[in-house]
């Protein structure tokens, strides 16, 4: 039983369970719905919690370990020498029977051995997911029994049904928290198995940068070189560059717009800034490499500038147009904040509008605006696809805008796209290079934030 | 001027300090007037340059793109002889399926230029009509097996590269070496024209075919229903995960260590990078649970863990917003704190929800790195049918295309965005609308 | 004016009674003001006169804070105010094309309702006004001005030794006799204080009386009060206003004790407000 069908059965079941609860409540009493203690219906959610949630729980539990169970037996019913074949090859192998098995294998096998191992494969899924059908059926249907059974008038069925609904509430709740957790174990781990090839000091310090290792050992170049430098270098320069385009105008339009313009151009302009903020990025970086990376190399022609077609500059400033409306919208919240007295007391003793804005307010919202540069920095080095799109993917140490360079998210995207082996140096450097972007945004974001926060509660 | 004024009514010596406080601050006006105009100036050109830069993409955007909503295509008069497509006559599908139908069109071709001439020439005669045609007049053949021995009129498109002379892309006047069609074909292509066998009709294709490694065959129709199902696994899963935890945090959570734990990590995620979401995915999803790579299953398990902070954080401003004197209402009337929030507070904060869920979802939509991580960057021709097949989305297709060195991809690009930005476009909109219609004053 | 009304301690305004001819420094004359459709003054005429404090009393949103704000022109920061009438400063129209805002409100300073010390230092917060019109050449002409506004505004000696400190950690009181402190900075001719004491306790308020008393000597001081005894205890002249419309103004003592409208008479007695 597919497990889409296995899912719709035990909603059924639990829809079931709702209106038997109910019945129970209503019909069984002599139809005197007032003697109960809660309204029918929450004796009919108290019967479909029982029935759908330890159903679904035992069928999420079984797809959880479904896959290494079935993998454990697998690999020991193989040939001993497959056995024995080293952890990357036993997993193409596995692969291999799980294709045959599912009928997407690309070339026909005459192997017998690879098509016992497919033949096994296949009734070991089938006679898993015809286990659990069974059971989670079983078990839905206890809990109708078990639940129905409690349906009694004096019982307090929407007490019950309410701590459920907390407790359920409690656990959706902690799923920010797991997503991080998640994101910090996979990043780790991955990033130590790396570590333990290819020493921290190397990565960190290290001034070269080249991740092509050869598949086998006798080919050219079969070291790969992880020096992290220059990625890191890279990513600061397209973001101060973008940090160039984006903080002066960004919060220029803000002052202007929050300070100056009238209300029809603010709600005009407003919303065409909030577009240039809902552009995806990977059209932004389609607009970089198509008409802002050529329209830098001709004009540093005409100059006599050789200008890269994958110039650091090109990034920067389209990520930088792409900033824009993020820093503006920071920047006019916080401007907004600053009470109007302190605008009053300023105009009061004769300061110009521009006067009262750079002496006054500026000064006053500069923690918020600080907070938001940050925020908008974070933002600029964990930007992936206008980079990818539009910078280098050599590494190259240089403070050069006009030279082409590449970045952590760039790498972090070659490394990863295409062929794969989970095991290579190659692909956990990705981690890697993942783990220092987690750790550097994070860093930013936490001061950002808690600048930010501090700054509202001032003038709250 | 007051100083005028000030003589009039008598001086004193407190009068004398205020007057020559009075003259310098009148001499220093001037300058001061010209910073402010400046500073002014300033905010004008910030704006300027911002709403330049959004014209710009605009227009990039359109002007590459327009030209890929019509195909050039050319009709031909195709005899489908049965010797070479069904020599057994049984219609069998199979036999039909993998017959030869670049015969046919060669033959069509050849006989609209029978002084045609040498092996050379010949290939390069071939090569003016797409060589996915065989896959249009295949179809046509299993869709209907009676027109085999007939003769039949068809449209099919150019090749790209004539698609590109025709549209003006193509200059014809520069050295044949440095253009991708010879004197030879253009001088073919405008006999054909001439000769009233040229079409240039609406490209079908583009909204209704998958991905083709040739631009004149590739469509978007394989992304979007990828992206559709993206989205509804995101949604399936952010959308109610993000209210009951708005819900919890904002109206049940006790003010404790950890609820503060919940929020600043809610408050982190949001600015975390996508691709570092992508990197979870692939560890996580694909590498521990085993799930398919390219599905749009874990493409929207990864976008919703992306998007559910932005949709928290909406949520609760929503919830936020309802005034607390409904919730003693409600309490006061004998409603538990349950009842209190599903009757009263839910149904009230619901269009701000429903607004921050539909931001979220344009958010996801847009997103693309992270889709890379977990390979649905593949080359993927056949539209998806379900969670689990490998599928791409939308802007993957724009990076996809974009990377192909087809001059005749660069138009399609754009008009993939064009055709991206509109669902964006229209997602905001339902945003906007929707708050500005349940827009409530307290 | 019946024998139960309870007049406040007028004897400062006794012992000014030694001010012998009025000459107005500020005249206003049919002065009205509109937020958007609604008007919210009508047809104001008052004297104000030098070196005197005028105080405007009335009960809330009776339009005394309006007036006060067109005398330097600060309701101009509301786009959807529109002032009428003449105001003059010394024969000068305030509307004139050539008078400047900025320098109007140099001359004409203000000191608000809560205390709005900018976010900056003690010494800062005073030198703004003077910085911004470049009224001191050096350091030391700076210095100078900074230290006798604070001395003015009786506040020098309780804030000498932490100049540097932002001014926003004084306490309430202190931070309105740094914000008098700030305004006094720039050597206005007129002073307007709206509800300058409101925010703040007795002894507080107490301490800001006594300087508005000895400012009086060098300023021309308009303030708007809710509280009568204030009124009576600061001010030489009294201009009651009642839904936009100046009722009557005089000498504070006669507004005080023989007030001639019966509007007046039902406000300083307590029966509205």
């Amino acid at each position: 039983m597919p497990i889409s069908l296995l899912l719709a059965v035990l909603v059924a079941l639990t829809v079931a369970g709702f209106y038997m609860g109910r019945s129970r409540a209503l019909a069984g009493f002599g139809g005197k719905a007032v003697k109960l203690h809660s309204l029918p219906a929450y004796y009919g959610y108290y019967v479909a919690l029982w029935c759908g949630i330890p159903a679904l729980f035992i069928v999420a539990i079984w797809l959880v370990f479904e896959p290494s169970i079935i993998r454990a037996l697998l690999i020991s019913s193989l040939p001993p020498e497959v056995q024995s074949l080293p952890a990357n090859r036993l997993g193409l192998v596995i692969n291999d029977v799980r294709n045959l098995a599912t009928g997407n294998a690309t070339s026909v096998t005459s192997d017998p051995a690879m098509r016992t191992a497919a033949s096994y494969y296949a009734h070991l899924k089938f006679v898993s997911q015809v286990a659990l059908a069974i059971l989670a059926m079983c078990i839905a249907v206890v809990g109708i029994v078990f639940g129905r059974q409690n349906v009694k008038p004096e019982f307090w069925a929407r007490n019950r049904v309410e701590k459920a609904i907390m407790v359920i509430l409690m656990v959706s709740s902690t799923i920010a928290v797991l997503t991080t957790i998640g994101i910090v174990l996979s990043l780790v781990f991955e990033s130590l198995r790396f570590f333990a090839r290819i020493p921290v000091t190397d990565f960190l310090f290290g001034l070269h940068w080249s991740p092509q290792m050869a598949l086998r050992a006798d080919q050219v170049g079969s070291t790969g070189a992880f020096g992290a430098i220059p990625l890191f270098a890279g990513t600061f320069l397209i973001s101060a560059i973008a940090m160039v385009v984006a903080a002066p105008v960004g919060l220029m339009s803000a002052i202007y717009l929050s300070e100056y313009a009238p209300r029809n151009v603010r709600a005009i302009v407003k919303p065409l800034l909030e577009v240039l903020a809902g552009v995806p990025t990977v059209v932004y970086g389609f607009f970089a490499a198509l008409t802002i990376a050529p329209f830098f190399r001709d004009s540093g022609l005409m100059f006599g500038l050789n200008i890269s077609s994958e110039s650091a500059l090109a990034a920067g400033v389209v990520m930088g147009i792409m900033i824009i409306p993020f820093v503006s919208s920071l920047s006019d919240d916080v401007i907004n904040a600053v009470p109007q007295s302190m605008r009053d007391g300023s105009l009061g003793l004769g300061a110009t509008h521009s006067e009262t804005i750079k002496r006054v307010i500026v000064p006053a919202a500069l923690p918020g605006i600080v907070g938001g540069l940050l925020l908008a920095v974070s933002r600029a080095i964990g930007e992936t696809m206008i980079v990818v799109m539009a910078a280098g993917l050599a590494a190259n140490l240089t403070a050069n805008p006009f030279a082409a360079v590449t970045t952590v998210t760039v790498q972090i995207v070659t490394l990863l796209v295409g062929d794969q082996e989970f095991d290579s140096p190659k692909t956990l450097a990705a981690f890697a290079l993942g783990l220092v972007l987690f750790c550097i945004t994070l860093v930013l974001n936490v001061i950002a934030l808690s600048v930010v926060n501090k700054y509202r509660e001032q003038y709250e | 001027m007051s100083d005028l004024a000030i003589r009039n009514v008598g001086m004193t010596s407190a009068m004398d300090a205020t007057t020559t406080n009075s003259q310098r601050v009148a001499a220093g006006l001037k300058g001061r007037y010209a910073a402010e105009r400046r500073f002014k100036a300033y905010g004008v050109l910030a704006i300027a340059f911002a709403l330049a830069c959004l014209m710009l993409l605009m227009w990039t955007i359109v002007s590459h793109g327009y030209t890929a909503f019509v195909q050039t295509m050319v009709r031909l008069e195709i005899t489908l002889y049965p010797q070479d497509i069904d020599p057994d006559g049984k219609r069998d599908r199979d036999v039909l399926s993998t017959a030869d139908y670049r015969t046919p069109i060669r033959q069509a071709v050849a006989d609209l230029f029978p002084d045609v001439q040498g092996r050379s020439d010949q290939r390069q005669l071939d090569a003016l009509v797409s060589p996915g045609a065989v896959f249009l007049i295949r179809d046509m053949v299993m869709a209907d097996p009676s027109i085999v021995g007939k003769r039949v009129s068809i449209t099919i498109p150019v090749s790209d590269d004539l698609d590109q002379l025709n549209k003006g892309y193509i200059n014809p006047n520069v050295a044949e070496a440095d253009r991708k069609v010879s004197d030879k074909q253009i001088a073919w292509f405008q006999r054909l024209k001439d000769r009233g066998l040229i079409e240039t009709n609406f490209n079908t294709i583009l909204f209704t075919m998958g991905d083709s490694r040739e631009p004149e065959l590739a469509g978007l129709w394989g992304a979007t229903v990828g992206s559709f199902f993206t989205l509804a696994v995101t949604i399936a899963l952010a959308f109610p995960i993000a209210v009951m935890t708005a819900t919890y945090l904002e109206e049940f959570a006790p003010k404790n260590r950890w609820t503060q734990l919940i929020e600043v990590n809610i408050n982190n995620l949001a600015a975390v990078p996508s691709i570092v979401f992508g990197l979870l995915g692939l560890a996580v999803f694909l590498g521990f649970f085993g799930l398919p790579r390219s599905a749009p299953l874990v493409g929207g398990m990864v976008l919703a863990l992306i998007t559910l902070p932005t949709v928290i954080i909406a949520s609760r401003a929503a919830f936020k917003s309802v005034p607390p004197s409904i919730r003693e209402a409600a309490l006061g009337l004998g409603a538990s704190r349950l009842q209190t929030v599903t009757d009263h507070v839910l149904p009230l904060a619901m269009p701000g929800i429903l607004t921050g869920a539909i931001i979220g979802m344009a958010h996801a939509l847009g997103e693309t790195a992270p889709l890379l991580m977990i390979g649905m960057v593949a080359f993927i021709v056949d539209i998806p049918g379900g969670l689990t097949d490998p599928a791409t989305v939308l802007p993957v297709q724009v990076y996809l295309w974009s990377d192909s060195p087809e001059r005749a991809f660069v138009e399609r690009t754009s008009a993939a965005i064009m055709v991206l930005l509109v669902f964006l476009f229209a997602m905001n909109a339902v945003a906007v609308l929707l708050r500005r219609r349940f827009e409530r004053r307290w | 004016m019946t024998t139960t009304t309870q007049i406040p301690a007028t004897a400062s305004a006794l012992k000014h009674k030694r001010m012998e001819q009025f000459e107005p420094s500020v005249v206003a004359r049919k002065v009205s003001v509109f937020y958007g459709e609604k008007q919210a003054l009508f047809d104001v005429d008052l004297d104000i006169g030098r070196h005197e404090v005028t105080a405007l009393i009335g009960p809330s949103g009776c339009g005394k804070s309006t007036f006060l704000r067109c005398l330097n022109r600060m309701n101009d920061t509301i786009p959807i105010c529109r002032v009428t009438g003449k105001i003059s400063l010394y024969g000068k129209d305030i509307h004139d094309p050539d008078i400047d805002v900025v320098h109007l409100r140099a001359r004409v300073g203000m000191v608000f309702q809560k205390p709005n010390p900018f976010p900056k230092s003690i010494y800062e917060n005073v030198a703004y006004g003077p910085r911004i019109h470049g009224l001191a050449a050096s350091k030391a002409e700076m210095d100078e001005i900074v230290l006798t506004s604070l001395d003015k505004a009786g506040l020098l000696g309780e804030v000498k030794d932490r100049l540097t400190e932002p001014g926003t950690g004084l306490s309430g009181g202190q931070q309105q006799r740094l914000c008098i402190a700030r305004a006094i900075a720039v050597g206005p001719e007129v002073i307007l204080m709206d509800e300058p004491c409101s925010a703040l306790d007795p002894i507080a308020t107490a301490k800001i009386e006594e300087l508005i008393d000895e400012l009086r000597e060098n300023f021309t001081i308009v303030i708007v009060t809710h509280s009568m005894q204030q009124a009576a205890r600061v001010s030489q002249r009294t201009a009651f206003f009642h839904l936009g419309v100046l009722v009557e103004t005089g000498e504070t003592e006669d507004i005080f004790t023989t007030p001639k409208d019966k509007r007046t008479q039902d406000y300083i007695t307590g029966r509205f407000g």
